[in-house]
């Protein structure tokens, strides 16, 4: 700038014009600062903003069901009855197996029905499960979908859950981290569900048969209870799926607590 | 065009300055809570789920 500041000094020789070639210049730099920022903002910005709220969700899902007697209803059904016991009892005796795993109904299209805790994904993971895996609807906003032919919490045969790797709130990020006999919880109305870690596998994205009751033997006769977590391989492609599998170890009512593993994360206040 | 909007903006330099900084956090703002989103939906190269 030739301007002197405050004196209003008429300037000595005439503005050069602003040519073609130069707005030209600063109009891709700008657009050039654009896609970068909003690269910026899809995998590190945003993922911090929705991953703070999915877990501040998935932590009210389950102390909403904390307040509320435990039932065979949905997790998002307008709570009708006013709160008759405000909190779990202690469990009656130190008994430890519960018998059969309680089996809950699928829900409806896009709603929460179960919290995911895993404490390698972090100390205060907690995520909602939604049915189904739509794109739009399922994963880029609740976080986790259920695939909706394949089974239930604790029920005999595979419960498929699938989320995000990248972007959105990532909630499988760390998935590849897993430790064989890693406690992975998931919690609906009825209790926890512990699965313990199993393994990893690779597929292409047509590899439908991770989600057979027997995953990758359609149509075998089974008596366990599996869960299996898709996800994008590698980091930022849709080149392949990475697949985790674990496998229930125990199950508790809501009515004996929370497991210590992941009681601070039950009850986190965030 | 930078220097245009220089030209333009009122006032002595350090009211330039924070008009400047006031704008670049508008637009900012508007990228992030508006546009980004926007344009996310037609930018899904994520796909996470099995199927045929």
């Amino acid at each position: 700038m030739d301007e002197d500041g405050g004196e209003g000094a008429v300037p000595a020789k005439p503005r050069p014009r602003a040519s073609v070639v130069g707005v030209l210049g600063e109009v891709l730099v700008t657009c050039g600062v654009l896609v970068f920022l909003f690269l910026g903002w899809q995998v590190w910005l945003n993922d911090l903003i929705v991953g703070a709220d999915q877990n501040r969700a998935g932590t009210a899902l389950g102390e909403g069901w904390d307040k509320t007697p435990p039932s065979r209803q949905h997790a998002t059904a307008p709570a009708t009855t006013p709160s008759a016991t405000p909190s779990v009892s202690p469990s009656p005796g130190l008994a430890t197996d519960f018998g059969e795993p309680v089996v809950g109904s699928a829900p409806r299209d896009t709603v929460k029905f179960a919290v995911l805790y895993v404490p390698r994904f972090g100390a205060d993971y907690a995520r909602s499960i939604s049915e189904g895996v739509e794109t739009a609807e399922v994963l880029d906003r609740n976080g986790i979908g259920h695939y909706p032919d394949t089974q239930m919490p604790g029920q005999v045969g595979n419960f498929a859950i699938a989320a995000h790797r990248t972007t959105h709130g990532a909630p499988f990020k760390p998935l590849a981290n897993l430790q064989v006999g890693d406690k992975i919880y998931v919690r609906t109305p009825d209790g926890y569900y512990t699965y313990s870690f199993r393994g990893l596998e690779y597929v292409r994205p047509t590899g439908v048969g991770v989600l057979s009751p027997v995953p990758q033997f359609a149509g075998a006769e089974t008596t366990d209870r599996i869960l299996t977590m898709t996800s994008c391989n590698p980091e930022f492609s849709a080149a392949e799926r990475i697949i985790a599998y674990a496998a229930l170890e125990s199950w508790q009512p809501t009515s004996a607590g929370a497991p210590a593993a992941i009681s601070a994360a039950v009850t986190a206040k965030s | 065009m930078y220097a245009a909007l220089w030209r333009l903006m009122p006032g002595p330099l350090w009211l330039r300055v924070l008009l400047l900084a006031f704008l670049f956090t508008a637009v900012l703002a508007g990228l992030v809570l508006f546009v980004f989103p926007w344009l996310d939906t037609f930018v899904n190269t994520n796909e996470v789920t099995v199927g045929t």
